[in-house]
């Protein structure tokens, strides 16, 4: 024991380790009861994440090969061969989304109890930094995984970035490090995901935590209670001198549990649900693709599909830009007040108004009503339905010519068209005719690619279509509404 | 030395306008009673001429610590960019003979990259699809759907070309038919050379057009 002790007493006078931990590891920080309490552990869950992405991503990168020709072969091995390759792949993928989770959890708590006002100001922008790198990191760790949808977001990334002004084929070119898909474009996303963003991300989170151990741990929050710049610090120094708690044990016991929660069932989803299989292989020449961007950009990618061709170009690159404009602008307008959000119903009402533009684009993003069903089966015979030998050749080319890739009979067939299920009780056969032919409402014209008695069958088959009601209405001749409808339900 | 004195020494000034000190006697002492050699320097105790010699040397180190990075810098964000200098070398790619293609049909192939790397593997191929006109007009277009790069697939049945991204739909000359797409299909280089049909490597079509084809 003596020996241990006199080693100790060696390091310490050498390095002076305790010395500098000490105080950080015993600062005072308020007191906060089991309800509030809990919320706090958010901000060290988002480091526990991180941690578990370096631990993951650095054995990952023992056999992960960076080569074009090599990476996708590369990943079928860490997953299906490697002892622990699957385990460690699935905790990189559900760690990785664990973090954005915490991220986003931990930016709301700090929002909705206004921790990000005064003196925490840095403490709030170090972290919208925080949050970008760490979508950056999303982002280029999505395409090393190098399967089809990778090669396609790659080239996707490009394309969004060549609309930047003056600047855009540059970007793109630096994207890609060329004007093409290549040997050098994967190279390129490992030493950012594996390199550069993470040095950014330790610098960030230690300037973080740095902050968070200066301006101290923010109070819970109290109606009635306003922060005021001028006497601000001395009513917390106050509060902490009268009824603070030392950090370790009282406040980061909370975090213990919650790593070790977080950590085991990020472990226990990679275990019983693995790595996810990757993708077709990454040729670019497979064209039957779809490229999906992974949960946390698929609202993004709704956004692309729904917003008018004219806006979207300001859409793509001034939209992300603004949404980060007013997060670092945030507490540089409302950095003092009240902080409780009782009283704050505007922070209220912007969290909430969040949740709901961004949930339905992420269904929407899921469904993807408005891309064509280029998988879509033929419809079979019990859906036709009919002995009428016009009517099934019609259902066949229903099929042939394309049309079941956008419209739905049935449960088949894509969504990007309005559904046709009845369409026979909407339509007359003239009309039918007439919106085949010319096409119209962001449908292409079919004159030119059907015979004359092709387009017979088809629309003797769609006439067939009467849905449940087999009675026509032809109520609506102007029947743009009424597909429209249609097409909603 | 109680620890409850440590945090104190280390507190924060407690309004904007106390200056932050901490230079109480207690807090130049670690925890085994070692004095901190962390003395601050104290200009006013300084010669006329050593505050003016610690002034150069301060601009020297400053100057000498820019140089040193842009020494390593410069050339290593010349590096990072340096495919925006490296322009293309102009080529031609085989991708069949006219027989290969009938009249009225458009028809995927597939072709090398301009300068491809050797380790590129199937990443150095580059899809098109390829109409032929009646007599030997060839029509080849990039795959890259003008909205925001997805490939285009060809549908037969209905003469066009549809987008799996966000449902741009292009008729069977490239124009856009519907959706999304804010031009038509871009097109690269092709031309007929002693019965074989070639296609010019000009890489992905961007919206700024620079390496995107005819």
């Amino acid at each position: 024991m003596k020996v241990f002790k006199s080693v100790g007493a060696w390091v310490e006078d050498r390095s002076g380790l305790f010395r500098f931990i000490r105080p950080i590891l015993r600062h005072k920080v308020p007191y906060t009861d089991w309800k509030e309490g809990w919320w706090y552990v958010l901000g060290s869950a988002v480091l526990v994440a991180f941690i578990v992405q370096v631990v993951t991503g650095i054995v990952l990168g023992t056999n992960y090969v960076t080569s074009t020709s090599n990476a996708y072969e590369s990943l079928n091995y860490i997953s299906h061969e490697a002892p622990f390759g699957g385990l460690m792949r699935g905790m990189h993928y559900f760690g990785a989304s664990a973090m954005i989770l915490l991220i986003g959890a931990h930016i709301l708590h700090v929002f909705l109890i206004g921790a990000y006002k005064f003196p925490r100001e840095m403490n709030w922008l170090t972290g919208v930094v925080l949050l970008l790198v760490t979508l950056a990191m999303g982002f280029t760790g999505q395409l090393l995984r190098w399967d089809q949808t990778a090669v396609w977001s790659v080239v996707v990334a490009a394309s969004m970035a060549s609309r930047t002004p003056f600047l855009g084929n540059q970007i793109s070119q630096f994207l890609l490090a060329g004007n093409n898909i290549g040997g050098a474009t994967l190279s390129r996303f490992f030493s950012f995901h594996v390199f550069f963003i993470p040095g950014i991300i330790f610098l960030m989170v230690g300037f973080h935590l740095y902050l968070v151990i200066r301006n101290g741990v923010s109070e819970p929050p109290r109606r009635g209670v306003v922060v005021d710049p001028k006497t601000y610090r001395k009513e917390y120094h106050d509060l902490l001198k009268k009824t603070g708690v030392p950090f370790w044990p009282d406040g980061i016991w909370r975090d213990a549990v919650f790593a070790v929660l977080q950590i085991g069932l990020v472990a226990a989803l990679a275990l019983f649900f693995g790595a996810p299989e990757l993708g077709r292989p990454p040729d670019p020449t497979l064209l039957e693709a779809y490229p999906r961007p992974d949960w946390y950009f698929l609202w993004f990618f709704s956004v692309l599909a729904l917003i008018p061709a004219q806006a979207e170009s300001w859409m793509i690159l001034l939209g992300p830009l603004f949404l980060f404009a007013l997060m670092f602008l945030l507490p540089f307008f409302a950095n003092k007040g009240e902080r409780a959000p009782t009283r704050r119903p505007w922070a209220v009402a912007i969290a909430g108004l969040v949740f709901i533009i961004i949930i339905p684009l992420w269904i929407l993003g899921e469904q993807a009503p408005w891309s064509p069903k280029l998988q879509a089966q033929p419809i079979p015979a019990e859906v036709v339905n009919s002995s009428d030998a016009n009517v099934v050749a019609g259902s066949q080319l229903f099929y042939s010519k394309g049309c079941l890739y956008c419209h739905q009979v049935g449960e088949y067939g894509g969504q990007r068209g309005p559904n046709l299920t009845a369409v026979g009780s909407r339509y007359t056969e003239a009309q039918l005719i007439t919106r085949i032919s010319y096409g119209g409402n962001g449908m292409p014209a079919y004159g030119p690619v059907l015979k004359p008695e092709e387009l017979g069958k088809l629309v003797q088959f769609l006439e067939s279509r009467r849905g449940r009601d087999n009675t026509p209405t032809y109520a609506n001749t102007d029947s743009k509404e009424q597909a429209q409808v249609t097409n909603n339900k | 030395m109680s620890s409850e004195n440590i945090i104190n020494t280390r507190r924060l000034p407690l309004s904007e306008d106390e200056p932050i000190t901490d230079s109480s006697k207690e807090d130049t002492i670690d925890a085994l009673g070692h004095e901190d050699e962390f003395l601050e320097y104290d200009p006013a105790q300084d010669t006329p001429e050593a505050l003016s010699r610690r002034k150069f040397l301060s601009k020297v180190t400053v100057i000498l610590s820019a140089a040193g990075g842009a020494i390593v810098g410069i050339p290593a964000i010349g590096y990072l960019i340096g495919p925006l200098f490296i322009s293309a070398p102009e080529v031609w790619r085989a991708i069949g003979g006219i027989t290969d293609f009938k009249e009225g049909e458009t028809k995927q192939v597939a072709f090398e990259d301009a300068s491809p790397v050797p380790w590129s593997g199937v990443a150095a191929q580059t899809a098109a699809w390829i109409r032929r006109e009646p007599g030997d007009k060839f029509t080849a277009f990039a795959v890259n759907c003008t909205h925001l790069g997805c490939p285009v697939s060809w549908v037969p049945g209905a003469q066009v070309f549809l987008c799996p991204c966000h449902g741009g739909v292009y008729n069977k000359d490239g124009t856009v038919a519907a959706g999304p797409p804010p031009e038509s299909l871009a097109k690269y280089p092709v031309r007929v050379v002693n019965g074989r049909v070639e296609v010019k490597a000009t890489g992905i079509p961007l919206a700024g057009g620079a390496s995107g084809g005819a």
